[in-house]
């Protein structure tokens, strides 16, 4: 093959491979990519909180049974709600607690994510406080309450009167040395 | 072509000057690109039986309802392994294999532009082969999220799941030094006097697939580095643990995995489309259309991944667009079918193997196309999704058409390859029981998911026996008679009628101006083209 084709072909060679070399950093981009889309159009918000409530008329034409659930996956923990339900009207502010303790002698990190039945109530279920925001860490033998502020929102679908609000505690793969990013919010 | 003269015959010579070694070590450093075309095609046939053995275990376990020879768990790596093997170790490599066996040889190149990176990317195959066939025997056995790797499951397996990452990883690597090789090929190699807009189609389908493969082969592996990652160093990507989503993975696999059907589908219609203009004895037609369509089936391919997902939850509006820019694809992929059909009309047809199969993918695929077309609409998606009717469709798209195009591609092109004309009869007989079998494996999984019943399950309500039963027998009988494809082509390489340098009459390119079988050096000056287009 003559030289200038050689020259030709190496820096074809060279474009595509930054093209590949882009495209693998481009896998990596999508994912804060993804969390700023979820984050603008407010889809998927698990862990931030929802607005502060804007001039809310309280519907008391209304009452939603709320009920608590608590999960833990591979955690040594008890987690418990404080109270199996509550009745709310929608617009109305309620505060809910969550118990839990750490039963090891070793400080170990959590990291509670919360889920909604029927799902289509997460949209209307706002949280301007929980303790699901960030991690925790518990110390040894270490107890706490833990609070959720909530509002259900009026607009509601009129079919939905009981919503079940769910939280399973996983642990933190590597964090068991390192103190926690965010300091836990301290017990209520 | 009638003005191209016959000048790859006279490069006969080329064979006598080169001392390359003998026996095996001939083939570990091969850099000849026929040399390594066919282990390609010999490579994809094995795992086409091993990837087809896995097909007939989970057939033979749905034969019955209720659990009969393998465990659930065993079913999931077979679902996983059947699926990762046909569409990287088996569909891919045959069309890679096709692209180096004919590229050279269409535009007039002596050999692939990198000839030892060509090496490199065939010989990382059978190492991924490996590991995912041995990932089986591993503690916890292969994977068995199937093919998507979906996390959270991809997360929580065992040991079989890094192997399959790592398959993955080296596909893929293979695969982007076997794309960088042919895209540059094709740009920089052409023999004077061919523009782009005068190449054979299989080259233009294989220049465009190429780009799709370098741009979303590195976001697969992206992909599946993140769940390596998630598994063993702690990031939280996908693992809900650290505040990762699982969903993100689809998103990320979705914008690998649809370019990736038409990576499958592109260089299918390439062949297709130098089968049916020789076997009507009529150029296709609309050249310059075909050459749009399928750089607008590449581009639309993506924008479309979320198809997958309607079901993950989405805002309605997201559903809309992905569904309507869905059935987009439909035009240009309608205007192929469209030319296809129009380069018969009024065509002199004969119906020899290669034609067959052509004329089996242009129908089989079309009716594939339509299931899709079906899916595409999110209203009927929500009760489709993850049943049967998904399985039966892909399977019209991927067998029926990569698969049957690759079988024309092997009927088409043996003569050239091995300088005998395969058995005509065989190869007929071989076409019919294919076609006959696979539609009596697959149409009946139409109607299973249209009654609901779910895919990945081993086990099954009692109303769906009947059509899994005729579906496995004919599964059997489709795997059966792929023993009969080994055979002709076999019996094809060891001896048969001497195929003359152009053995189909209304076949045009390069390829034909060369004797058959295809001396080792071809074009080593580059053949004189005279204003003839080199696609008639």
């Amino acid at each position: 093959m003559n030289p200038d084709k050689s020259a030709d072909n190496r820096r074809v060679l060279a474009r595509l491979l930054l093209v590949a070399g882009l495209m693998f950093g481009f896998g990596y981009a999508m994912v804060p990519l993804y969390q700023k889309f979820c984050e603008v159009t407010g889809i998927n918000n698990l862990l931030n909180a929802d607005d502060a409530v804007r001039n809310t008329q309280v519907d008391t034409s209304r009452t939603i049974t709320v009920e608590f659930d608590a999960n833990l996956h591979g955690l040594p923990w008890r987690f418990e709600p404080g109270q199996t339900s509550v009745a709310v009207h929608p617009g109305e502010l309620v505060h809910a607690v969550y118990r839990v303790s750490n039963n090891r002698n070793h400080p170990v990190t959590g990291q509670a994510i919360p889920s909604y039945g029927p799902q289509l109530a997460a949209a209307h279920f706002k949280k301007l406080e929980c303790f699901c925001f960030a991690r925790q860490t518990l110390g040894p033998g270490e107890s706490r309450e833990m609070p959720v502020v909530f509002v259900i929102d009026p607009a509601l679908p009129k079919d939905v009167t009981t919503i079940t609000l769910s939280y399973t505690f996983f642990e933190v793969a590597g964090t068991l040395a390192e103190p926690a990013s965010k300091p836990g919010r301290p017990g209520a | 072509m009638e003005a191209t003269h016959a000048h790859g015959a006279g490069h006969a010579h080329g064979d006598g000057h080169s001392h390359h070694p003998k026996g095996v070590m001939r083939w570990i450093t091969t850099t000849n690109h026929k040399d390594i075309g066919t282990m390609y095609l010999w490579f994809s046939f094995a795992m086409f039986m091993v990837g087809g053995a896995m097909a007939l275990i989970i057939r033979a376990e749905l034969f019955q309802p209720g659990l009969q020879y393998v465990e659930p768990e065993f079913f999931n790596q077979m679902i996983t392994l059947h699926g990762l093997i046909m569409v990287f170790g088996a569909i891919m490599p045959a069309f890679v294999g096709f692209a180096n066996w004919m590229i050279p040889m269409m535009i007039g190149a002596p050999d692939m532009a990198f000839a030892r990176m060509n090496n490199w990317s065939f010989w990382l195959l059978p190492p991924a082969g490996i590991l995912l066939t041995a990932s089986m025997f591993v503690p916890g056995g292969a994977a068995g999220t199937g093919w998507t790797l979906y996390p959270p499951l991809s997360i929580q397996m065992g040991i079989g799941m890094d192997m399959a990452i790592f398959a993955v990883h080296i596909l893929g690597m293979s695969s982007i030094m076997g794309s960088i090789n042919i895209v540059t090929t094709i740009l920089n190699l052409r023999a004077p006097g061919m523009p782009l807009m005068r190449m054979p189609m299989f080259c233009w389908t294989w220049l465009i697939t190429g780009y799709l493969l370098i741009a979303v082969m590195p976001v697969l592996a992206g992909a599946v580095t993140m769940i390596l990652t998630d598994r063993h160093f702690g990031t939280s990507f996908f693992s809900a643990a650290g505040g990762g989503d699982p969903v993100l993975f689809q998103h990320i696999f979705w914008f690998f995995g649809h370019p990736e059907v038409y990576i499958i589908a592109l260089p299918a219609f390439g062949v297709v489309s130098h089968v049916i203009p020789a076997f009507a004895r009529k150029p296709i037609f609309g050249y310059t259309s075909m050459v749009y369509a399928i750089a607008s089936i590449a581009l639309i391919s993506f924008i479309v991944w979320a198809h997958h997902m309607y079901v993950v939850g989405m805002p309605v509006a997201g559903q809309l667009y992905f569904m309507y820019a869905t059935i987009l694809i439909a035009v240009p992929t309608g205007v192929k079918v469209f030319n296809w059909v129009a380069t018969m009309w009024r065509g002199s047809m004969t119906f020899e193997t290669p034609m067959l199969f052509a004329l089996g993918f242009l129908f089989l695929f079309t009716i594939g196309g339509f299931t899709g077309l079906v899916l595409s609409n999110t209203a009927i998606d929500v009760q489709l999704q993850d049943t049967y009717y998904v399985v039966a469709h892909f399977h019209y798209v991927m067998v029926a058409g990569a698969l049957f195009s690759a079988f024309a591609a092997v009927y088409y092109w043996l003569p050239k390859w091995t300088g005998h004309m395969y058995d005509e009869t065989l190869g007929q007989w071989h076409f019919w029981l294919s076609i006959v079998s696979f539609n009596i494996a697959f149409f009946p999984q139409h109607f299973l998911g249209l009654a609901g019943m779910p895919r990945r399950i081993p086990d099954y309500a009692l109303q769906f026996v009947d059509f899994n039963q005729v579906s496995t027998i004919g599964a059997f009988g489709f795997g059966l008679s792929q023993l009969l494809f080994l055979y002709v082509v076999l019996k094809a390489i060891r001896g048969g009628e001497k195929a003359p340098a152009k053995p189909w009459e209304g076949a045009t390119g390069l390829e034909w101006t060369v004797p058959s079988p295809a001396p080792y050096h071809t074009f080593e000056e580059p053949p004189v083209l005279s204003g003839a287009k080199g696609h008639e």
